[in-house]
């Protein structure tokens, strides 16, 4: 029961902590907040990982957030300060259990069918064996879907992410027609929809700026970079059960899936780490680790989703 | 100027019997002198369907788009983007058969200068209305004056067509002075408005040489700029596919081929045009049966260079069958698109390539026949190189709803492509009723080569 509950408070701090910490909070990380920012004791303690992936327990007033008054002005053109988004998704662990999607839709208040995150079922030959392959925008170090963008609704920020302004955004679907991976939505305004986003307005997009209910433009998945910011996984990363999916920051050298932490070259070394259609050029900023050694075995998807209109 | 430097300017320009100018006059000035009663149906029934585009897009932009449209997030791009390259296509009528046969004196050129014109101002003018009847906020359509960017091939397309349009209007306009000026002399029971917006725009025009001699030079510099500037629209338009890394639209070949295709439409559409109005006005004597051979001969041309482009865009790509390419080229070539591609290929391609060899076929019946084929197979072309190239990305569609993966077009979308189809001929239809729908001095000027009688034609 203690183990239970000691697991269960570890897991939350790494939802609520990790991003701003995981490896940035290192013993040299730590060091460096408390000289530069000497804050009392605040008696709790909490678990942190420093970058040799060790456990560690420190005073929560160690641990640094940015402010929630500062987040608050988050608006979808700035970056988040001194980040470089990445994520790093292992093929061997994805058993197709949608809950990444479900995540996804239910912080983003967006009901199916559309979906920001994918999971395909993929066949590279005929005798290679299926795989279940989850799929986002990429936020590529070279869009096409900002180049073509006649009015600047979409861009490149400086954390890495493609951003949407859906204050500006025209509704050309010029983006759409660019992307190569179809990772672009359209809202069309289906009633469903509207009904729900009316009936949920107060927490209509709990985790970004980039706001996703603006009838008439075009949304994507955008790494929820608002919540990271606050420290909190994106949903898809945490309620994955099986820990596919690893969010992190290029510039720390770090990806974490909320229970593991790697550092995100030698895992991307040691797994052989690719990119989907590197040939394209666009840079994602997402990869992928083969399907080898898998966890699961593979099956197929029994229920069929998404039938509603 | 002395006399004889004068005198030497009025033959150049002003000769011309009396007696055959008058008879002319007369009879190119007869649609407007007189509307009958299916004129006015016809007028009517343009207005109706326009007006029911309008109440479409209303319940379009009021009601819910997932329900009043049937695009999706994979065919995101329908029938509106369609319909404007087709429009986009059918407004490069105005380069061929106007500036093009203009700049190559081929004489015949004179009474389908101003119709191919109007027919492309009106052509330009409804891709614009079809590109807004696409926008998802069009009510942000300033956007993209105040937040344009340069590097987006939408604002190229913007700037290219504003430009055409102008350079159109102005082409179109500058050669009506003088017909401007024959509707106020020669127009009679018209009402006292019409007469004096003829007295307007013919601008104090006496035909004096020097006022012909501007206007001939300004002519002639609007049509050499038109020829470029009509090639850009078009290409540039290609460019709004070829710039994305869609493998169907990834072609190097695309904006040659998209040219090709609307000089192809463009004759077609020269021959519907004059066919409906030499039978409806009784021009026969100035639309003549040597209009459609030499049609049906530019058909056979265009038809030839349209099939060579075609090769490339899809033979070649298919003697390899990259898997890329693989999911689209198979589903037209024999999948679900197939009957619509083999068709535009049957009556697009190749009954105009060679039906038209005979003499035969280049009668103005037959002709027209097959052109009303090529001119709905380029719809069904635009249809066939926008909609499929949405429907294989390279990542899988898998796990959606029917309607995301097979797209047809709504009722709502139907309805507003045939009002920007009423809309043009409506735009056609008026200004013939209000301007002489064939140039009168350009037709005289034709006719009087080796004749030494000086008229002033006003």
């Amino acid at each position: 029961m203690k183990n239970e509950n000691e697991d269960s408070n570890r897991r939350k701090f790494l939802k609520l902590g990790l991003l701003a910490g995981t490896a940035t909070v290192t013993g040299l990380g730590i060091k460096k907040s408390l000289f530069a920012n000497p804050a009392e004791d605040t008696g709790t303690m909490v678990k942190v990982v420093t970058a040799d992936g060790e456990v560690k327990e420190v005073d929560s007033s160690m641990v640094a957030h940015p402010s929630e008054e500062k987040l608050s002005q988050f608006n979808p053109r700035t970056a988040v300060p001194g980040k470089k988004f990445v994520m790093v998704i292992d093929l061997a662990r994805c058993a197709n259990a949608r809950k990444c999607i479900e995540g996804c839709q239910s912080m983003h208040g967006m009901l199916a069918p559309v979906e920001y995150i994918k999971v395909k079922r993929m066949q590279d030959s005929e005798l290679g064996a299926p795989y279940w392959f989850p799929t986002m925008c990429y936020q590529c170090d070279n869009p096409p879907c900002t180049k073509v963008c006649p009015v600047d609704a979409t861009f490149k920020r400086q954390d890495g992410i493609v951003g949407v302004d859906s204050d500006r955004c025209i509704g050309c679907k010029f983006c759409m027609a660019a992307c190569p991976y179809s990772a672009r939505s359209f809202n069309f305004g289906r009633p469903e929809q509207v009904a729900f986003s009316e009936a949920h307005h107060a927490d209509q997009d709990k985790c970004c700026a980039t706001k996703s209910g603006t009838e008439g433009t075009v949304s994507k998945c955008d790494f929820c970079p608002e919540s990271s910011a606050k420290g909190v996984l994106p949903s898809c990363v945490s309620d994955c059960p099986n820990g596919t999916i690893f969010f992190g920051d290029e510039l720390e050298d770090a990806v974490t899936n909320g229970e593991e932490t790697f550092r995100l070259t030698e895992l991307l070394k040691k797994r052989a780490g690719y990119r989907q259609f590197e040939e394209l050029g666009t840079k994602p900023r997402v990869y992928y680790l083969p399907p080898v050694e898998r966890q699961f075995p593979f099956e197929e998807a029994t229920e069929v989703h998404n039938t509603q209109e | 100027m002395t006399d004889k430097e004068f005198a030497a300017e009025k033959t150049t320009y002003e000769t011309f019997t009396q007696e055959e100018y008058m008879v002319m006059k007369r009879d190119l000035l007869q649609p407007i002198q007189h509307i009958g009663t299916w004129g006015k149906v016809w007028i009517g029934f343009l207005i109706t369907v326009c007006l029911a585009g309008v109440y479409a897009y209303y319940i379009q932009e009021t009601k819910s788009k997932y329900v009043t449209v049937s695009l999706r997030d994979y065919t995101m791009w329908g029938v509106y983007i369609s319909n404007f390259v087709f429009f986009v296509a059918l407004s490069l009528i105005g380069v061929l058969m106007s500036a093009v046969l203009k700049l190559t004196n081929f004489e015949w050129y004179r009474p389908l200068a101003r119709i191919a014109e109007v027919i492309a101002v009106a052509a330009i003018m409804l891709a614009g209305v079809s590109i807004v009847a696409a926008m998802g906020r069009p009510d942000r359509l300033h956007y993209l004056v105040m937040y344009g960017r340069i590097q987006s091939p939408i604002v190229w397309d913007i700037i290219v067509i504003l430009t055409y349009v102008t350079t159109s209007l102005v082409l179109l306009f500058i050669p009506m002075i003088p017909s401007m000026s024959t509707c106020k002399n020669h127009l009679t029971n018209k009402p006292k408005w019409q007469m004096k917006m003829y007295d307007l725009l013919s601008f104090g025009w006496e035909g004096t040489p020097a006022q012909w001699k501007s206007l001939k030079k300004n002519v002639k510099i609007l049509t050499i700029m038109v020829i470029p500037l009509g090639v850009s629209i078009h290409t540039v338009t290609a460019w709004l596919f070829a710039t994305t890394l869609r493998a169907e639209w990834d072609s190097t070949n695309f904006g040659a081929y998209f040219v090709s295709g609307a000089f192809l439409l463009g004759v077609a559409g020269m021959v519907v045009a004059i066919f409906t109005i030499r039978k409806s006005y009784n021009l026969e004597k100035y639309l003549t049966e040597m209009h459609f051979d030499k049609l049906g001969q530019a058909l056979v041309l265009m038809s030839f260079i349209y099939i060579y482009f075609n090769i490339n865009e899809y033979l070649v790509p298919a003697y390899k069958m990259s898997g890329l390419h693989a999911n689209h080229l198979l589903s037209l070539f024999v999948g679900e698109d197939a009957l619509m591609y083999w068709s535009v290929v049957l009556f697009g391609m190749l009954i105009p390539a060679i039906l038209p060899l005979f003499k035969g076929m280049r009668k103005p019946l037959p002709l027209t026949l097959i052109a009303v084929g090529v001119v709905i197979a380029a719809w069904f072309k635009r249809y066939l190189i926008v909609i499929p190239g949405l429907a294989h990305p390279y990542l899988p569609i898998q796990d959606v709803p029917v309607s995301w993966t097979h797209y047809s077009p709504s009722l709502v979308e139907m309805t507003i492509v045939a009002a920007t189809f009423a809309a043009m001929l409506l735009i056609v239809t008026l200004f013939s009723r209000f301007f002489p729908i064939i140039s009168v001095w350009e037709v005289a000027e034709g006719k009087l080569e080796g004749k030494d009688e000086i008229i002033n034609y006003k």
